[in-house]
């Protein structure tokens, strides 16, 4: 059965089970990972899987179910499952499809390249990764490198005639490196992603990863202070990604964020330009359609300094009288569609890092945060995090430190933004993000 | 019920080593759960799933060949088995008879909570919200989840190990919310267990009062102090810093890639003679107990520090096999779409003869770090960070105001050798811990431990 026959007979399945509405996300994927360590393949695995989730509204009540059967009976079991969870709901007057489903142009989801690469190409990437991560001198060991890839499908279909469906294809491959030796071991991560592993620098990744821990060799804990930070993309990203959370409407309207109330507000430097973007051609997270069936889109966040709103999904945006963004994420056929980001993008600026830090003048290069999301408090917005990186002296890159924290409010933070750096790129930290290096004016650096 | 059962494993087994291997493993799993929340005063998101997959492996020499598959119907199991062993290269090789099946009902649960109505469930949340708006009327919001599991396992090695295991956990939480004029504060609390719905026969509703208790409290609360000082951390999740800090550095995988600090230290004198701790798979009920483990390793106590000395590293069999050691049962799964990873069970210090007042009462000027909102740490080093989700200070012998904003930095080694009291208070908090992209249930737990000095980080300038 094709999954858009497959999500067909679950709505149909749910309708006969009495539900007044129904939709079913269908979702089939194979996939690779390829584990090397000490130069050698650690492990190798080629999988399968397939599935489906319902959801089935009984007037205002909405239930879910999921699972793997993809026979008829497994089917008919799944919708009657959603149907008969959906009884101890309290009615969401908000709930709901959507009333206008739809499809966006979204350009080269799945690259056609894909399918020229053999297990065998991707074991030898991998190996590729690896060697480049080991070959520069004072690299002590590569903890493992790392390649895998995914192409999948899913297909929506629901009770008011919404039916589409799409194909991906992404591939990633990171390498953790460390360099020093006993209580001095430093750990560096090197990342690459795109549709498909010819998009893959093999060497640009193993290389980034020694890099990252070669910087860190010798790293001591630094005095306290306050100072300007540089946040290398890595770090920036997880900021940003946080941040996105912050803004689903769902936070908002549940009194979960800091930035409830706030639209139209200045929170951030006019430097500073996000926006949220389901269509951008290499974004991981692009598609077609979101979770219920609405177009994606490009939904800008912040612009002038401005916050210009939230993402929202069908039942956030009729409860606050809006529309919605095409916000309404599927983690996958497991979970029933919530409001997410897809990427986030950062408008990137003109300074390279050597430019940045030369404004920071004396300052703080964070290359890693550790325990941000345990560490920010998301409706205070404080924040106090574990971090690592190297002291900025005389507007260079200088002495490596560690175990030291760096504490703001996320709104302070953002409107001491000064400088967005040129070097974007896609980052698999915080969601999907794309981000180049951002300078803060000032943040209170911990240490001893 | 049979998942798969020996006479289709044993073909699976032998499809797998077609072209050789030193040993092939067939993990299957049904899976189903049931899950509900309340937020915002409205019972939502009802959801069930059941899912059924097999994962085959392959190993040879030091590499690891695996497929999984969604469902378990004989023919993909035997593809899938098939198309791994196209990965190996070599002689086929033929798997040992299997034994008979080991394993079963070791964790017995007296109320299976698939038997009790989803209505009841539903009512349950409804009550504990109910309780944590009485608790204040600061109280803004209050979000309550309720989760249930089961999994049946069956796997079967071609060493000849065939065992089963099923295992059923619970768990409600709640996250509270609470408001003073534009301050904004969260608390939270958990209970859960490998158990049933007998888990919440007592004061179930304790869970939403907790939370809502620690988010008035920390509407008083005061920037947190910086710098240097005697940290007392509390039982139950104040146990997470043994996990992440000392726990991730004894799994076995970490070690035999020098990517721990604990390498090679076996033996030495990691901590103060009176510290004693334990990983123990085989607690009774605790939220990180199985009667197995995803190899089919029976689970157990295994002491990781015994007065002071470092003892043992947690194994599963590949890590085991290549030290010339047996399991720990330490080897855990997400699912069957995962490998097996040495992984923590239930990590927690033995108690000592201390109370809790003793150790506070012992400290000048300090931090009591009773909660975290979670950590991380580096392996390689021992670094870590946790924030603290509930603290207060310490000034002249005595718990004083709350404090927020507070993050304790530091290295495991060191903390451990700057252990200066442990509590008589044990308790066992349940956790998720993730690793390599996996996450599996894991209890941390611990009595109150005092450490001599430790940089917290605050947000007080």
């Amino acid at each position: 059965m094709s999954l858009e026959n497959a999500a067909r007979r679950a709505v149909e399945a749910a309708l006969a089970a009495g539900a007044s509405d129904a939709d079913a996300w269908a979702e089939e994927s194979t996939s690779r990972r390829v584990r090397v360590y000490d130069g050698e393949v650690e492990s190798l695995s080629d999988a399968g899987g397939r599935g489906i989730g319902v959801r089935a509204f009984a007037g205002a009540r909405t239930g879910y179910a999921y699972g793997t059967d993809l026979s008829e009976e497994g089917i008919g079991e799944i919708a009657a499952a959603a149907r008969e969870a959906a009884e101890v709901a309290d009615e969401d007057e908000h709930a709901g499809l959507p009333g206008e489903a739809g499809t966006s142009q979204v350009n080269g989801l799945a690259s056609a390249e894909f399918g020229d690469w053999s297990t065998e190409r991707v074991v030898e990437l991998a190996l590729e990764v690896d060697r480049a991560a080991r070959a520069p001198e004072g690299v002590t060991q590569v903890e493992n490198s790392v390649y895998s890839d995914t192409r999948g499908s899913a297909a929506l279909v629901n009770s008011r005639g919404f039916a589409a469906s799409y194909s991906a294809t992404q591939a990633w491959a990171y390498s953790s490196a460390f360099a020093g030796e006993g209580a001095d071991l430093m750990t560096g991560l090197g990342v690459g992603m795109g549709r498909d592993p010819g998009r893959l620098d093999a060497e640009a990744i193993g290389t980034e990863a020694a890099e990252r821990a070669l910087a860190l060799v010798g790293a001591r804990q630094p005095e306290s202070r306050r100072c300007p930070v540089v946040l290398d993309a890595f770090v920036a990203a997880s900021f940003i990604g946080f941040i996105g959370s912050m803004l689903s409407a769902d936070a908002v309207q549940r009194g979960r964020s800091l930035f409830a109330g706030r639209e139209g507000d200045e929170v951030a430097d006019p430097v500073l330009r996000l926006a949220d973007d389901g269509t951008e051609p290499e974004g991981p997270s692009s598609a077609p359609f979101d979770g219920e069936g609405t177009p994606t889109g490009r939904t800008g966040l912040l612009e002038d300094g401005r916050l210009l709103g939230f993402l929202y999904d069908c039942r956030t945006a009729r409860k606050d009288g809006r529309s919605t963004t095409g916000n309404a994420s599927r983690g996958s056929y497991r979970t029933p569609p919530s409001v997410g980001t897809t990427n986030l993008v950062v408008d990137p600026g003109t300074d390279d890092l050597a430019a940045l830090a030369a404004a920071a003048g004396d300052g703080l290069y964070v290359t890693d945060v550790a325990g941000l999301h345990s560490g920010v408090n998301p409706v205070s917005g404080t924040f106090s995090v574990g971090a690592s990186g190297r002291l900025i002296e005389g507007g260079e890159l200088g002495t490596p430190v560690r175990e030291l924290t760096i504490a703001s409010d996320l709104v302070s933070m953002l409107k001491a933004v000064r400088s967005v750096g040129s070097e974007a790129r896609w980052v698999p930290f915080g969601g999907s993000v794309r981000t180049a290096p951002l300078l803060v004016a000032e943040m209170a650096v911990s240490g001893s | 019920m049979t998942l798969v059962g020996p006479e289709l494993a044993t073909r699976v087994l032998e499809r797998a080593l077609g072209r050789g291997g030193d040993m092939a493993e067939l993990y299957a799993e049904a899976r189903r759960g049931f899950g509900i929340s309340l937020d915002d005063g409205r019972v939502e998101r009802p959801q069930s799933g059941r899912e059924l997959g097999a994962c085959v492996r392959v190993v040879q020499g030091e590499s690891t060949y695996y497929g999984h598959v969604d469902g378990l119907a004989e023919e993909d199991l035997l593809r899938v088995a098939g198309s791994v062993s196209e990965a190996v290269r070599g002689e086929a090789a033929r798997p040992a008879a299997l034994r008979a099946m080991e394993g079963g009902a070791r964790h017995a649960v007296t109320s299976p909570p698939e038997d009790i109505e989803a209505a009841r469930k539903a009512d349950l949340l409804r009550a504990c919200d109910e309780r944590a708006r009485a608790a204040g009327a600061e109280v803004v919001q209050a979000r309550i989840g309720y989760a249930e599991s089961h999994r049946q396992i069956e796997v079967f090695g071609s060493d000849g190990r065939a065992a089963r295991d099923d295992r059923t956990r619970l768990r409600l939480s709640a996250q509270v919310v609470a408001r003073r004029n534009g301050r904004v504060e969260t608390g939270s609390d958990t209970r859960g267990g490998h158990a049933g719905w007998e888990l919440l026969e007592e004061e179930p509703e304790e869970v939403a009062d907790r939370a809502a208790r620690r988010a008035l409290t920390l509407l008083d609360a005061v920037d947190a102090p910086t710098g240097r000082l005697p940290v007392v951390v509390g039982n139950g999740f104040g146990g997470v810093l043994l996990h992440e800090a000392v726990g991730h550095g004894l799994e076995a995988d970490a070690v035999q890639k020098g990517a721990s600090v604990y390498a090679g230290r076996l033996g030495e004198e990691v901590a103060p003679a009176f510290v004693t701790a334990y990983d123990d798979g085989s607690r009774a009920g605790a939220w990180g107990s199985e009667g197995v483990d995803d190899e089919g390793t029976p689970t157990r106590r295994t002491t990781i520090i015994e007065e002071g000395r470092l003892t043992s590293y947690l194994y599963d069999l590949l890590t085991a096999g290549r030290d010339s050691v047996d399991s720990t049962g330490n080897g855990r799964r997400e699912s069957f779409r995962h490998l097996p990873v040495p992984r923590m069970t239930n990590t927690f210090f033995a108690p000592g003869d201390a109370t809790p007042d003793d150790l506070i009462g012992g400290v000048e000027r300090g931090l009591y770090a009773v909660s975290f909102g979670g950590g991380q740490v580096e392996p390689a080093t021992g670094d870590f960070v946790f924030g603290v989700s509930e603290g207060y200070l310490i000034e002249g012998g005595r718990v004083t105001a709350p404090v927020r904003g507070a993050t304790l930095v530091g290295n495991g080694l060191e903390a451990l050798r700057a252990i200066d009291g442990i509590a008589d208070d044990l308790e066992i908090a349940t956790g998720y811990c993730g690793k390599g992209g996996q996450t599996v249930p894991a209890g941390v737990g611990q009595p109150h431990v005092r450490i001599r000095e430790l940089t917290v980080g605050g947000t007080a300038s």
